[in-house]
């Protein structure tokens, strides 16, 4: 007969390593980055032991306790618990612990023996323990615990190697009958006693050189001093905006070229027609226009997963903290506004590890307001078309400025909308409390590096051939019927439904100085901000008629006042223009209210922003 | 114990400067004026490894009125703010 599937849960503090382990044991590629609270969904996985078991292994949110304090120790609480809907208890709970900083394990581990599972101590990171020359008897301590003790080395081939060989040892002889549980909250009492009966085990079985980390001690004297520290983050900042331009420039030409080309290339080869239409004007002018975008996306997750694997972001946490406290923000809230740097949506789950529910919610409201990567389309092709990309003092790139400029936007805008938040409806507010674990500094392992700007950019790619590509069907649809009536002489383009939906639209937005091409790009950019880009490029190529072969910023240098542009970045700081954040908005606070909340409040400052923008603008003569 | 911190007068670790090295005598949570209750913000922080006897040093602190601190707790560094430091009472 066949062995029933075995069921194995990671659990343990933050940052031990949980998802390194399961990534290693299950090939997956989930989320791995040197800070506390990076997974805060459950994932389960799958492999087979050496002796051919078939196992099930779940990766759960780190966590200090079982007392499940926000939403993510609360997974991890009713999993072990077996209270999770629709889920059994697991077979085997596999403690994992960072082994050069096992104080909190044990006590962790004291109190899960107390939920009757089997359980296993992976002292994970062991090469770092070694090498800082921390020495484990294992013997002892799994005498001392009662459990099992393995090490592992979750990133390093083959470093599961006796993890897997002890999971075949203990699911031969697993009970089958279940432990008691007699777990229960514990109250302070208990705890302090438990972290001492923890700390007596280690003094016991662990010898500690006493020197800690002298690279973490040297870097951090520089990234977390007062004022140097600031410093530094600026100039991370800084520089990570002028990449984006400068860098990806060459490679973005060499894009565009290749679509101009393809484009001709269509062109000539097709009889003129509807087909030549939709894959010239539809396909390559639309989809295209986004798919050139890539390498600035590449560049700027190549920052994020730099950072987030170093060990900087609980530094930058730490530095802004006081600021973010000022805007009435939990100290918790900084990395999932960070995170919505690349993409609002894994931002907002993220919010999961902060343990107070206003505080959660101010933060889930005005994460989409930090500038997202699928705005880096429309900010580029705006900014490349009217700003000159001549320098400012000598170094600084003007484009790359502005840029800057948006992004802080971004940020001091959901500060100051917390800030009200805070000050109108939550006047009993009192400061949410920081405390985070600042993990020591890693060297970015340049595997993981790769694999997470691949998964990043397939992402990216996948969109545009499924979201943007459909909305641009679309688009190109209404842009080219009804077609024009035999021997008329204005664009074919205005006798189309997209000119007759724009101009139905275009008086309410004329006030911001949108025309009836933007108004009507914005209908379909409601579902991704990328796709007004494209929806711009094809409603331009068509009216442009056969010959158009210009890039899509040169038309739009052309047709646009600068008033008008500036308006149209300043309504992409605000714009709620994205159906998926809504959407995850809407499941995480388990409500459509709050929903419309975040969708009516940014339309408005959108709309009040562009409307600013357009009018000094104009007054300033660039209308 | 030893000598040096018999003769130190106990203070609240909110209070230390950067530099600071001492050993927690007790915890206080009713003092501290953090938005938690008592028994939770006591919790937390035993969680964290702030328990009686373990040894802190004040590492680094922030810029706006040297808030937050990073401290050394044993062989971790934990980043809190002082109004939660002043639940840690050291010598
Ligand atoms: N050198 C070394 N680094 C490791 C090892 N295991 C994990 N890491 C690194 O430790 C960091 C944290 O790993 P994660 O797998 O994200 O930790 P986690 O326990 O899932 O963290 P949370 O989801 O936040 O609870 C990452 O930077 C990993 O690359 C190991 O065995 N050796
Ligand atoms: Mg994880």
């Amino acid at each position: 007969m066949e062995a029933p599937l075995l069921h194995l849960a990671l659990v343990g503090t933050p940052n031990s390593g949980k998802t390194s382990l399961f990534n290693a044991l299950t090939g997956s590629r989930q989320k791995v980055a040197n800070y506390p609270g990076v997974t805060v969904e459950r994932k389960e996985g799958f492999f087979v032991t050496p002796l051919g078991r078939q196992v099930s292994v779940v990766d759960l949110p780190g966590t200090y306790s079982l007392r499940g304090r926000s939403p993510d120790e609360e997974i991890t609480r009713d999993f072990v618990l077996g209270k999770a809907s629709g889920e059994s208890v697991p077979d085997l709970v596999l403690c994992v612990a960072d082994s050069t900083n096992l104080r909190l394990t044990i006590r962790l581990l004291l109190e899960l023996k107390r939920t009757g599972r089997p359980m296993v101590l992976v002292l994970n990171m062991f090469d770092i323990a070694a090498r800082r020359g921390i020495n484990v008897d294992a013997e002892r301590l799994a005498k001392e615990l009662g459990v099992p003790v393995v090490t592992s080395i979750a990133v390093r081939k083959g470093g599961t190697a006796d993890l897997l060989t002890l999971t075949d040892d203990i699911s031969a002889g697993l009970a089958a009958e279940p432990q008691e549980n007699s777990w229960r909250a514990l109250g302070v009492g208990e705890l302090r006693a438990t972290q001492r009966e923890a700390d007596r085990i280690i003094a016991d079985c662990v010898s500690l050189p006493s020197r800690p980390d002298t690279w973490t001690a040297r870097i951090d004297a520089v990234v977390l001093h007062p004022v140097a520290g600031l410093l530094v983050l600026a100039l991370i900042l800084f520089v990570m905006f002028q990449a984006v331009f400068a860098w990806a420039q060459p490679l973005m030409q060499l894009l565009n070229s290749g679509f101009d080309a393809l484009g001709e290339f269509v062109h000539a080869s097709l009889p003129a027609g509807l087909l030549q239409s939709f894959l010239q004007n539809g396909v390559i002018s639309g989809v295209g226009s986004v798919i050139v975008f890539l390498p600035q996306i590449i560049i700027i997750f190549l920052f994020i997963l730099l950072l987030e694997d170093f060990g900087y972001m609980a530094r930058a946490a730490f530095l802004m903290d006081r600021i973010m406290g000022g805007a009435g923000l939990h100290g918790r809230a900084f990395i999932p506004l960070l995170s919505s740097f690349a993409c609002a949506i894994p931002g907002i789950m993220a919010t999961r590890v902060i343990d107070n529910k206003r505080d959660r919610l101010t933060t889930i409201l005005i994460a989409p307001l930090m500038t997202c990567s699928a705005r880096i389309p429309v900010y580029t092709l705006i900014i490349s078309a009217f700003i000159p990309a001549r320098d400012v003092w000598g170094f600084i790139n003007l484009q790359g400025l502005v840029m800057f400029g948006l992004y802080a936007a971004g940020i001091v805008s959901a500060l100051l909308v917390s800030f009200l938040i805070k000050f109108f409806m939550l006047r009993d507010y009192a400061p949410a409390p920081f405390m985070l674990e600042l993990p020591d500094y890693k060297m970015p392992r340049p595997k993981s590096i790769a694999i997470g700007v691949y998964t990043r950019a397939k992402m990216f790619l996948h969109r545009a051939g499924t979201t943007i590509f459909s909305m641009m069907v679309l688009i190109w649809f209404l842009a080219s019927f009804p077609q024009p009536p035999a021997g008329a002489t204005e664009p074919a383009i205005e006798f189309s439904l997209a000119a007759i939906i724009g101009k139905a639209i275009a008086p309410l937005l004329a006030p911001v100085g949108f025309n009836w091409q933007i108004a009507v790009a914005l209908i379909p950019g409601m579902a991704a901000r990328e796709v007004a880009v494209a929806a711009l490029g094809t409603v331009y190529a068509i009216e442009g008629g056969k010959e158009a072969a210009e890039q899509i910023g040169q038309v739009l240098a052309t047709k646009w006042s600068l008033a008008t542009a500036l308006s149209m970045l300043a309504w992409y700081i605000f714009a709620p223009q994205c159906a998926s954040t809504l959407a995850v908005i809407r499941r995480e606070t388990g409500s459509w209210t709050w929903m419309a909340v975040t969708f009516t409040y940014m339309l408005v400052l959108a709309y009040a922003a562009s409307l600013v923008t357009y009018n000094v603008a104009v007054a300033l003569g660039a209308g | 114990m030893t000598d040096t911190n018999e003769t130190r007068p106990q203070m609240p670790l909110g209070l230390a400067q950067r530099g600071y090295s001492g050993i927690i005598q007790h915890l206080s949570a009713k003092d501290a004026g953090s938005a938690l209750s008592d028994i939770e913000l006591e919790s937390r922080l035993i969680e964290l490894g702030f328990v009686e006897g373990a040894r802190v040093e004040v590492l680094h602190e922030g810029l706006v009125g040297r808030d937050p601190i990073a401290v050394r707790v044993d062989n971790i560094t934990i980043a809190v703010r002082r109004r939660e430091a002043m639940a840690i009472i050291v010598a």
